[in-house]
Order: structure tokens, then C-alpha cells, then sequence
């Protein structure tokens, strides 16, 4: 079979062990040597899953029910434990999403690169598998001495560590590799450089690479084709030049318009709603409910594959309707206000703040004037979430003048009065943690409520209802607990239970980190209006350069505690001055710049 | 901005109280059920036996007016026998119980208490306090309950109320420490920030926020004390130095009746071993019971 | 799909858990004792300085309590002559600090004080009941801890199957059940009433080993190993399950390494670290449970010794043997410390 392609998936189905339900079916796709496929898709669209099946594994609970999974040609699935444990490693071999964790705390680096040689019998002798481990390390750009190999996982970064398993990956010569998101928590630049270096190594040793990942501007940057999959299904298949640029899936399309892009010219646009989980699949197309193309075949049955052209295929009933709308211009970013007042809403002047000994801030100044946004950007390590909790009071291991309204605030939350605890209101990184579990909606909103407002039981509840509806959830959702919401819907509470209190300074703490593109894109969305409408002084904590044009007129950019330069967005984004900065634009994977790098 | 809510896409609310989730899913698992009526029979056993006791704690068995002597085998007067000093062993059986199950209950709660509210104060406050608590967690731990216990009726005697505050202080940092360690993680999370950053009052925090969220590992740590307290009481009780004859005690006639195992008339052991070993099982079946389903609530908390 | 199927850290549940350690293993500024030997020669002036703390608390709970404690010894009928000859004996006519420095300067220099029941040294009442206490124990522990760490191994591997479910019920039986039920229901099964195997009482004569009638040692030893096999069971088997559900066990199968390797080179080193501690506590713990085995089987071991004392209030032995129990506890957890930061090599390089 020599036409066949290195890795060929067939009609792949996952199932929750004996519950029937599929957690991913009909998965088909092909990656030709020295190719990298992209595939993306937000949390719980069975993109790991599919991954893992690749290398005939699957997690606790599930199994592999139909499907094929040919490598060179051999269906994986069809071996025996011994030999698939023969074949893996070796022919097809796994970068894991956190190194930190897959790597054996308790081994050496050395021994861990050695067992994946010498279990699969590479090299006659010790030397010989050193040789290897070195050239192994070398190609991506570690050391290979003794020193070196005899470190355990946690003596090295991050970025090291990720550079490892891909050396271990890589050290078996195999024909297929499947990489799970393997940059997910390394900083930009560190990105960046674990990217060019993945690119190579495929193209050297030829190697077919499946690229798992949520980030679509990474897999513009890397893929040549990309699938995205969407609760458990492959939606569209294609070139990534075509696919990002006009999309014939309705979700596709929706997705790429979620995206915030430097240039800020567009306006973010979320998808309502969120994806179904396994076994609460509508009939029909699953993304029906979402879609605004949808007609009433797309809720009875569940679209085929169409091929749109050569290698782009789609599973959409409408598709010719979407292709059409391709051109259609994207709805333009509305421009930001200008901001008139002159007097500081909050300003902080010479701010040093220490957790514990280690000094984390150095002589901050930051001034936020009344309804205007700033954005305070940074790598994480970079002292811009101290610098928003000093603000809230959350952080009191500081020196330094806060002002708030020209009257200094005193450190700490429980020792400033109660108006400035109502007016200064803080929301979360995670809506995860930050709603408590065994509160009711209505208890969580209700508690700022009964501390700053003397209301009776109605008034509050009338008052809970007011606010939900500002963040576009109803009064429905009173009675509920956290987990009965989507991520998205639990940043909206916690949204609400800030804006309750009528605030005159609202501080975001990367409110759409532990969020999926599709959900930030409307989070963002809501945060800009609601800033417009009533007039908030906004300070937008960020690490994603990418979202600023669209919420802030200023940006303020951290690193190592220090502030490195600060402006107009525009100024900022398009000429900066600092060399971090410009470090930072250029590392940060752009959907823009990749689809204009590919022509 | 569109005014109307969005349509919810999550599943309907199930309006059930995080607790009342924990003790349905407790229930619904078949050990949980065993262990519960278990606890139901020895409870009710101790509870209800009194009235249905054909003789007093402390009255001999008469036949025609005739003494019964000790371990005579079961007759028509004595179901069960008779005991060492030849009473009803079915009477001093269904007396008997009592002591034990208020003893133990008793110095658990008396332990979770103190130990919730030290172990609280301690993770939150991550100071002085929880410096202290850490440093005596090994003098406490240093010595078993019951060994603690033996030192104090050793002094004092063997008094009722000592078994109940050297049972209950030696339960009260083994809790505590069960606290602190599931409230540290606890107080670490955002929606505690959220609550200090609007100026909630602590004790609000303490019993508001952070204590609803640890009663799972909590409830199944109180479970699991209670019945090694069970044990410890009993314990002293068969030793001697817990209630002291005649009173009609489990633990203590075990002791008494114990040459009866040798003259061939058992059942005055084996009637009240049996009894607080299902007692002790029918708890801990209980208490696993609240740990899996604890642990299931948490998994299914996690899918969404 | 991450967070569909795998389990992440959760609140701790396992009420036995390992829990934290028990001492703040970070390195700190400023210490002027580095690497490992720094570090045990801190964790042994810990447990001195936690033995010191003991013996205050031993000694507050025996002589510091409300009452008269001549008085309470002798009884209520007690002549004035004799209580005061009593007092004098145990320094009751001195201040309590002064009765405290006395206590704790004999403890350090061997002496422990007269026995009142025995009117000998403390040292030798119980000096040879050590020897016999210490013959069973080590031979419970070497018998339930290989045991229990096997079958909690085994266990985790086929978890979910009919072996584990089992062990599951059968452990948590076992470990709900008092010591004295277990010792009284073995005499009943084996000794007297139903079968008549094994002696239910153990004579062994002062100055002979422990191991001169094997067959009396058999029942006081199974109580032992049941009272302690369950615990670490469990506390095996819930660590070996973290460790096979994590992601470099996944990896390590996805490396393509024998279930072999992936076992035993990176499942069970992680695994075991976790237990050291429980282990520790349950030896610990078998000093307690000692003391009910003793009294059901009259073994001459210092647990009988203690309970007597008890019974007879002869302070100074009561108070020797709380605080030789404490002291097992401390040098246990100190080599379970040592075990861990041995087999963590996170543990072992921070302290560096």
C-alpha cells in the first residue's frame, strides 16, 4: 500500500463505556508524511479523544466501538495489546498538552529518553542510545550533558520540559505524531519558539503530525490543513488558507469571527449558546440550535459530508447558502469613546508590592480616569493581577499611594468604609472558582445586595432580576446553583454580582482566559456595551494583546513588575516603542498574519 | 443591547440542596443501606430495650423464690442465661446499650464542634493560629485516644463525664485537622476574595462560604470518629474504666461475663460483642456510604 | 476531552488520607543547616522539642488536675500520717514546677522513679514487658504491612472488579471492628466455644523469650494484623489509583513501555511515598490497640503493664509508659519522613 497516507482515520467512534453514547463518531480524515494537520475545536468537541485513538488509546470509561485507524497503511486497532505497545513510541508517538504532569516526577530525564529507546529495542549498546538522546536533544535546542540528563522534571521550565517530551517523542524516528496542545500554558515567546521548532522537525524527518488545539491562530500559523470538529463530529476539513478565510460551516465561520485580532477592526461577535455534551446531543445537525442559517431539515437529520472543492469537505445541509455569504463584509468594529474627563477615577503612583520577601511590582503608576478603559497587559509572572488586587483591597503587602477619586484608599478591602468597597467592584479570572458551589444564583447576587442596599426580600429579588437581565441571563436562573451553568453563563453571574453594587471602577482579572474563543468573544462584547452604557471606569487585566483594540483606549504593558510602556491602543499596538512589546506582537500567533503570510 | 435574556441552554435546575444531594445519593448505595439498618437495629436495641426487659439492670433472676446461680445456661426465667452474679443476661443486654451509644455521641460532638470551629479559624486565618495548630498536630497525634484517656482515669478516676471530655478532646484535633486540610483549598478560591473584597463579616465567610463547601469530607470525618469512639468507649468500658458495676453496660459486662466463655454459657459476651461490632460496622458502612457519594457528587459536579 | 473521564484533586476526602505532611518540608531562607543532614538534624529537634511538649501534657494530665491525688489513691478513709508519707513519695509537698524539673531530669538521666504498686524502679517493671511488647508488634507489622501493601496494589490494578469490591468490603469491615470484638470473637471462634485451637490466655513465665509458646502468640498477633492491615490497604490502594490515572502513567503507556515498566518503575515509586506516613501512624496506633490485645490475652507486654498501673494508679509507671508511647510515635513519623524525602526526588533536591 504504498499510496496510502502515513495516518488514515476512518469513521472513528468513541463511546462513554456501557452507556452507549458517543463522545466522538464518524471521524475521517488523512495526513500525508511530512504534512500537519490542524485539528481544532473548544473544550468538549472530542478533539483529545480523537487524538488519543490515534494511538489506540483511550481514557478510563471510554472505548474505541467502530472505526479505523491505519498508520502506514496497518490498522492500529486491529493489534494486540503487545504489539500496539510495540507500535507506540515508535511508529506513532504522543506530545502531551502538560509536561509538567506527564513527565515522571520521580525519574531522571536521562532515564525517562533512555526507556523510549531501549524498550523498543533502538541501538545495540548504551552509547548508542546516547548518541541518539544527544542528537534527540539537540534538535530541540537543549543540552544533552550529564548534567542535563541527570535533572529531574521539575528542575527544568517550563518550556524545557516541553522541549523534552518532544525530543522523546522524536527520538524513535516515528511516522506519525500527534501533539495535544502542546503550547497550552507556555508564555508567547516560548510559543513561539516550541512552534518553529515542531515545523521543523516534521519537515525534516517527515513525519505526519496531527495538531491538536483550540487556538486557531496557532494552527493557522502551523497547519496547511486544518478540521475543525464541534461536539464530537468533524464539521468541515480543509485547507487552512480556505477554510479561515470562508468557511462553509456556519460554526467554522463563527468561530473565525470570535477571534480578536490585533488590528481590532472588526467587532468580536460570540456564538450564543454552548456546544451540547455527549448524550445531550439534539437530533438533526448539532449546531442547528446555535445557527442562523438552520432551516427544518437541519433539525431531523444530520447533514453528510459534502465536498465544496478538492480536499474541503463540509457537513452542513446549507453550505452552498454560507459559501455565498462568503464575501460578505464582517461587521466593523464600533469605535471606542473618547474620553473627555481629565481628573483620575483611580490613580497609582509608585506602587512596590512584595508576596512574602520577593518584591513582585516596582514603581507603578497607573491612572484609570472615569469611563474609560484601561488595558493592564503582561505575561503571567509579569505582577498585573497583584497590581489589580492592590487596587481592590485584596492585596495588602504593598507601598505607595492608591487614590480613589482623589482621596487615598487604605490597603485592604475590610478596612476601607463601605461606599468605596461598593464603589471599586472586582470580577474573577474564573467563574469555576469564583461562584461558590453551594450557593443559589439568587444568594450569590443577593449577598452584595442586602451588604450595601437596605431592600426587603422583593425589592432584592426585583433588583437580582434587573441585573441578570443587564448580562443576559433572565430571573430564571435565581433558584440555580454555579454548576447547573455553562462558563460562560457563570462569568455572566459573576458580571452581575459586580454591576449590582453600581460601581464606579470595575476591575477584570483575565475574565475570559478560562474561556472558550466563541464565549470570550461575547463576555468581551458585553463588557464593552456595559462600560459605553453606564459609564464604568473599566481596568481590563489581560495577557491577550489580541483583545485590546476592542474594549480599551489605553494600554498599559508589564513585565517583571515593571510597567514597560504605556499609551493610546493604536499607538501601542501599531508603533510601539518598547522592545518587549514589540517582542510580544511579533510572537503572538495572528490569524491576519498567517492567512496573509499564506497569500 | 438586546434586553431579552438568552434562552438557557444548560439542563433545568434540580432544586435540591447540596445536602439533601448528598444524603439521596448516600442512599441510593446498597452498603449505605445495610449499614443504616444495622445502625437502626443496635440504636433501637438501646433505645427500646429498656421496656421490653423482663428483669432490672441489677435484679437477680428468681425461680420459685430461688437465687438463679451465675452462668447458668438459657432457661424458661432466663432467656439467655444468667451472668456471673446470676441476673437476666437479656435484661442487662437490652439495659445496657445506652451508656455506650450516649458516651460516644456525646464526646463526637463535642469533638466536632471544637474541632470545626479551631480547624476553620485556623485555614482561614493562616497566622499565628495556624502556625500553633500545625506545630501540635504531632503532641496530639503522639498519643491514641485511648492510651490519652487511660492517663486521665489513671489521675482523676474512672468517672463518666472524664470519658466523655478525654474521648471528645482527643476527637477534637483529629477533626480539626480534617478541617483545616479541606478548608486551606477551600479558602484559597476566588469566591472567598469575592466575599472579603465586598467587606462580608469573617464569621460570615467562615460559616457561609468556606463551611458549606467542606461538610462532604466532613460529615463522612465525624462518621468515621464516631465510630472509633464507639470503640474507644467500649473499649475502656471492657478494661474497667468506664461505667462501674452493677451498672448494666455493654463494654463492662463483656469483662464481667467473660469465665462464662470457659463454663460453657457464652451468651453474656457474645450478645453485646455482637451487638457493638454491628454497631461499629453499621457506622463505618454509613460513613463509606457519605464518602462515595461525596465522591460522586464531585464527578458528576465535574462534567459540567 | 480532559475533565470528562480523569479525576482531578478534589478536597480530601479519604478521612485516613496522607493529608499534609506534617512538617513544612519547603526550604526556607536562612537556614544554617543545609541539604539532608541539615534537615534531619531539624526534624530530630523537632521531635525533641515535640517529646518536651509531651511530656508537659503527660505531666499537666497526672499531677496538675483538680484534686488530691494522695488523697485519691489511698482513699477517702485514708490516715493523715499516710497521706502525707504518700505525698512526700511522689514530691507532692513541692511546687509543681519543682515536681516537674524532677520528673523530667530523672527521665533524662534513666531514672524514672519508684513504682508504687511494685515498690521497685519504673525501669525495671517495665523494662522487660518492652522486650515482649516490641516481639509482637514488629511481628504484626511484619506480617500486615507487606500484606496490605500488596493487596492494595492489587487491588488498584483491578479496581472496579470482583477482587477489589472485596477487599473493599471486607477491609472496611475489619477496620470498623473494636480490637477487644475482634480478640473476644477469636477466643470465641477459636478457643473455647466453637473450635479449641489456640490458648485463649498466654502464660509466659518472667525471663523466658516471647516466642517459647509460639501457639499462645498466634490470636494476640492476628488482632494485631487485623486491626492495622485494613488501614494501609485502603491508603495503598487510593494512591496507587491517583497514580495509575495520572498523566505519566498515561504517558508512559503511550510511550509504548510494558505494563511491567509502566507498573513498577512509574506507578508504584510514586505510589508508595504517600504510605510511609499512614504506615507510621498505624504502627503508632498498634501501641494503642497493644494495650486491649494485652489485657484480653494477658500478655506480659508493657500495654497489660499500663492498663495494671492504670488500674493500681501507680503514677510513675503510668507516666513512663505514655510517654515511651509518644516517643514511638515521634521516631516512627521521623522515619517515615526520611523514607519519603528519599523516594521524592522534588523533596529531596528542594532541600538542597
Amino acid at each position: 500500500m504504498t499510496s496510502a497516507s502515513a495516518l488514515e482515520v476512518e469513521r472513528l467512534r468513541v463511546e462513554l463505556e456501557g452507556e452507549g453514547i458517543d463522545i466522538v463518531d464518524e471521524v475521517s480524515f488523512h495526513v500525508d508524511a511530512g504534512e500537519v494537520l490542524g485539528l481544532v475545536g473548544e473544550s468538549g468537541s472530542g478533539k483529545t479523544t480523537v487524538g488519543l485513538a490515534v494511538l489506540g488509546h483511550t481514557r478510563r470509561g471510554a472505548r474505541v466501538t467502530s472505526g479505523d485507524v491505519r498508520i502506514e497503511g496497518r490498522s492500529i486497532l486491529a493489534l494486540d495489546r503487545l504489539e500496539r505497545q510495540g507500535l507506540r513510541g515508535k511508529l506513532v508517538s504522543y506530545v502531551p498538552q502538560d509536561p509538567a504532569a506527564a513527565l515522571n516526577p520521580a525519574l531522571r530525564i536521562g532515564k525517562q529518553l533512555d526507556e523510549t529507546l531501549s524498550e523498543h529495542g533502538f541501538g545495540a549498546s548504551g552509547e548508542e542510545r546516547r548518541a541518539r538522546i544527544t542528537e534527540a536533544l539537540g534538535e530541540v535546542l537543549l543540552p544533552s550533558d550529564d548534567a542535563f540528563l541527570r535533572r529531574y522534571p521539575h528542575q527544568l521550565s517550563g518550556g524545557q520540559q516541553q522541549r523534552v517530551a518532544l525530543a522523546m517523542a522524536f527520538a524513535n524516528r516515528p511516522r506519525v505524531i500527534v501533539l495535544d496542545e502542546p503550547t497550552t500554558g507556555l508564555d508567547v515567546t516560548t510559543q513561539a519558539h516550541v512552534l518553529v521548532t515542531v515545523q521543523e522537525l516534521c519537515r525534516a524527518h517527515g513525519v505526519a503530525a496531527l495538531y491538536v488545539s483550540h487556538d486557531l491562530a496557532v494552527v493557522a500559523t502551523l497547519c496547511l490543513q486544518v478540521a475543525v470538529m464541534y461536539a464530537g463530529r468533524i464539521v468541515e476539513i480543509g485547507p487552512t488558507s480556505l477554510l479561515f478565510r470562508g468557511s462553509a460551516h456556519p460554526y467554522a465561520r463563527r468561530l473565525v469571527e470570535a477571534i480578536p485580532e490585533l488590528s481590532g477592526a472588526h467587532a468580536l461577535v460570540g456564538i450564543p449558546g454552548s456546544a451540547p455534551r455527549p448524550g445531550n446531543r439534539p437530533q438533526g445537525c448539532f449546531f442547528a440550535p446555535r445557527c442562523s442559517y438552520a432551516v427544518e431539515r437541519c433539525r431531523v437529520e444530520f447533514p453528510p459530508v459534502a465536498r465544496v472543492s478538492q480536499d474541503h469537505e463540509v457537513r452542513c445541509w446549507e453550505h452552498d447558502h454560507v459559501l455565498a455569504d462568503a464575501l460578505a463584509a464582517r461587521t466593523a468594529a464600533v469605535p471606542l469613546p473618547e474620553i473627555k474627563a481629565h481628573d483620575a477615577l483611580v490613580a497609582i503612583r509608585g506602587l512596590d508590592a512584595s508576596h512574602g520577601a520577593r518584591q513582585v511590582l516596582f514603581g507603578v503608576d497607573v491612572v484609570v480616569r472615569p469611563q474609560e478603559c484601561v488595558a493592564l497587559v503582561g505575561e503571567s509572572g509579569s505582577g498585573k493581577t497583584t497590581l489589580a488586587r492592590c487596587i481592590a483591597g485584596l492585596h495588602t503587602n504593598y507601598e505607595g499611594e492608591i487614590t480613589f477619586r482623589g482621596r487615598p484608599l487604605r490597603a485592604g478591602a475590610r478596612r476601607r468604609d463601605r461606599e468605596t468597597r461598593r464603589e471599586i467592584q472586582y470580577v474573577f479570572q474564573s467563574p469555576y472558582t469564583s461562584l461558590n458551589p453551594r450557593k443559589t444564583i439568587g444568594q450569590i447576587i443577593g449577598q452584595p445586595i442586602s451588604l450595601f442596599y437596605d431592600m426587603g426580600g422583593r425589592e432584592m429579588r426585583a433588583r437580582a432580576v434587573e441585573v441578570l437581565e443587564t448580562v443576559q441571563l433572565g430571573g430564571s436562573v435565581l433558584e440555580r446553583y454555579p454548576h447547573h451553568l455553562s462558563g460562560g453563563e457563570r462569568q455572566r453571574v459573576a458580571i452581575a454580582r459586580a454591576l449590582v453594587a453600581n460601581p464606579q471602577l470595575l476591575i477584570c482579572d483575565e475574565v475570559t482566559s478560562a474561556l472558550d474563543v466563541s464565549v470570550q468573544a461575547a463576555i468581551v462584547d458585553l463588557l464593552a456595551e456595559l462600560q459605553r452604557e453606564l459609564g464604568l471606569g473599566l481596568l481590563f487585566v489581560t495577557h491577550n494583546l489580541a483583545l485590546i483594540r476592542t474594549i480599551a483606549q489605553e494600554v498599559v504593558v508589564m513585565s517583571d513588575g515593571r510597567i514597560v510602556e504605556r499609551g493610546a491602543s493604536d499607538a501601542v499596538l501599531f508603533a510601539p516603542q518598547a522592545e518587549y512589546t514589540m517582542r510580544l506582537l511579533s510572537d503572538t500567533p495572528s490569524l491576519e498574519a498567517a492567512l496573509a503570510a499564506s497569500g | 443591547m438586546t434586553d431579552q435574556a438568552l434562552a438557557l441552554e444548560s439542563a433545568p435546575a434540580r432544586r435540591h440542596r447540596p445536602w439533601l444531594l448528598l444524603l439521596a445519593a448516600t442512599w441510593h448505595q446498597t452498603r449505605a443501606k445495610i449499614g443504616l439498618a444495622l445502625v437502626a437495629l443496635v440504636v433501637g436495641i438501646a433505645l427500646v430495650g429498656p421496656f421490653f426487659a423482663p428483669y432490672g439492670p441489677d435484679e437477680s433472676v428468681q425461680v420459685d423464690g430461688v437465687f438463679a446461680l451465675p452462668f447458668e445456661p438459657p432457661s424458661d426465667a432466663a432467656r439467655f442465661g444468667t451472668d456471673e452474679l446470676g441476673r437476666d443476661v437479656w435484661s442487662r443486654f437490652l439495659w445496657g446499650g445506652r451508656s455506650v451509644l450516649a458516651l460516644s455521641v456525646l464526646s463526637t460532638a463535642l469533638g466536632a464542634i471544637l474541632g470545626i470551629a479551631f480547624g476553620l479559624a485556623a485555614a482561614y486565618s493562616r497566622g499565628l493560629l495556624d502556625e500553633i495548630f500545625m506545630r501540635t498536630q504531632d503532641v496530639v497525634l503522639a498519643f491514641p485516644q485511648l492510651v490519652f484517656a487511660l492517663v486521665l482515669v489513671a489521675t482523676v478516676g474512672p468517672e463518666t463525664w472524664l470519658l466523655v471530655v478525654a474521648v471528645g478532646i482527643t476527637t477534637m484535633p483529629r477533626i480539626a485537622r480534617v478541617t483545616r486540610g479541606a478548608a486551606v483549598e477551600v479558602v484559597e478560591r476566588d469566591f472567598v476574595r469575592a466575599a472579603e473584597s465586598i467587606g462580608v463579616p469573617q464569621r460570615k465567610i467562615l460559616f457561609g462560604e468556606i463551611l458549606p463547601n467542606i461538610m462532604s469530607p466532613l460529615v463522612v470525618e465525624v462518621t468515621l470518629r464516631l465510630t472509633f469512639n464507639i470503640a474507644v468507649i467500649a473499649s475502656l468500658s471492657f478494661l474497667g474504666f468506664g461505667l462501674q458495676p452493677p451498672a448494666a453496660d455493654w463494654g463492662l459486662m463483656i469483662n464481667e461475663n467473660r469465665q462464662g466463655l470457659v463454663a460453657g454459657q457464652p451468651s453474656g459476651v457474645v450478645l453485646p460483642v455482637v451487638a457493638i461490632g454491628l454497631l461499629t460496622i453499621g457506622t463505618s458502612l454509613v460513613g463509606d456510604g457519605f464518602l462515595r457519594a461525596a465522591i460522586g457528587i464531585e464527578r458528576g459536579g465535574r462534567r459540567e | 476531552m480532559p475533565g470528562l473521564l480523569v479525576e482531578g484533586p478534589g478536597p480530601p476526602l479519604l478521612a485516613e488520607g496522607p493529608g499534609p505532611p506534617l512538617v513544612d518540608l519547603r526550604p526556607r531562607r536562612g537556614r544554617i543547616l543545609k541539604g539532608i543532614p541539615g534537615f534531619i538534624v531539624r526534624r530530630v529537634l523537632l521531635g525533641v522539642l515535640t517529646l518536651f511538649v509531651c511530656s508537659l501534657v503527660i505531666f499537666a494530665a497526672t499531677q496538675a488536675l483538680p484534686g488530691d491525688t494522695a488523697r485519691s489513691i489511698l482513699g477517702r478513709g485514708a490516715q493523715p500520717e499516710a497521706l502525707a508519707e504518700l505525698r512526700k513519695q511522689l514530691g507532692l509537698d513541692q511546687s509543681v514546677f519543682q515536681q516537674y524539673l524532677d520528673w523530667i531530669t530523672g527521665v533524662l538521666t534513666g531514672d524514672l522513679g519508684t513504682s508504687l504498686a511494685a515498690g521497685l524502679p519504673v525501669s525495671e517493671v517495665i523494662g522487660e514487658r518492652i522486650g515482649y511488647s516490641a516481639f509482637l508488634m514488629l511481628l504484626a507489622a511484619s506480617i500486615s504491612i507487606p500484606l496490605a501493601v500488596f493487596i492494595g496494589a492489587v487491588s488498584a490494578r483491578r479496581r472496579d472488579g470482583p477482587f477489589d469490591h472485596t477487599v473493599s468490603v471486607v477491609s472496611l469491615t475489619l477496620a470498623a471492628l473494636p480490637e477487644f470484638v475482634v480478640g473476644i470473637g477469636l477466643v470465641i471462634l477459636l478457643s473455647t466455644t466453637v473450635f479449641h485451637v489456640f490458648p485463649a490466655v498466654t502464660v509466659i513465665e518472667p525471663g523466658t523469650p516471647p516466642w517459647s509458646h509460639p501457639e499462645e502468640l498466634v490470636l494476640p498477633t492476628l488482632v494485631l494484623v487485623i486491626a492495622v492491615t485494613p488501614y494501609v490497604t485502603r491508603i495503598m490502594r487510593a494512591s496507587m489509583v491517583e497514580i495509575l490515572e495520572s498523566d505519566y502513567v498515561e504517558m508512559a503507556r503511550l510511550k509504548g513501555l510494558s505494563e511491567r515498566l509502566v507498573l513498577w518503575r512509574h506507578a508504584v515509586p510514586n505510589g508508595v511515598a504517600p504510605t510511609f506516613q499512614v504506615i507510621a501512624i498505624n504502627l503508632a496506633y498498634l501501641a494503642g490497640g497493644i494495650v486491649v490485645v494485652e489485657a484480653i490475652f494477658n500478655y506480659p507486654g508493657i500495654g497489660l503493664g499500663f492498663v495494671d498501673a492504670v488500674r493500681s494508679r501507680d503514677m510513675p509507671v503510668v507516666q513512663a509508659l505514655a510517654l515511651l508511647i509518644a516517643a514511638l510515635y515521634v521516631i516512627l513519623n521521623l522515619l517515615a519522613d526520611l523514607a519519603t524525602i528519599l523516594v521524592s526526588p522534588r523533596l529531596r533536591t528542594s532541600l538542597k
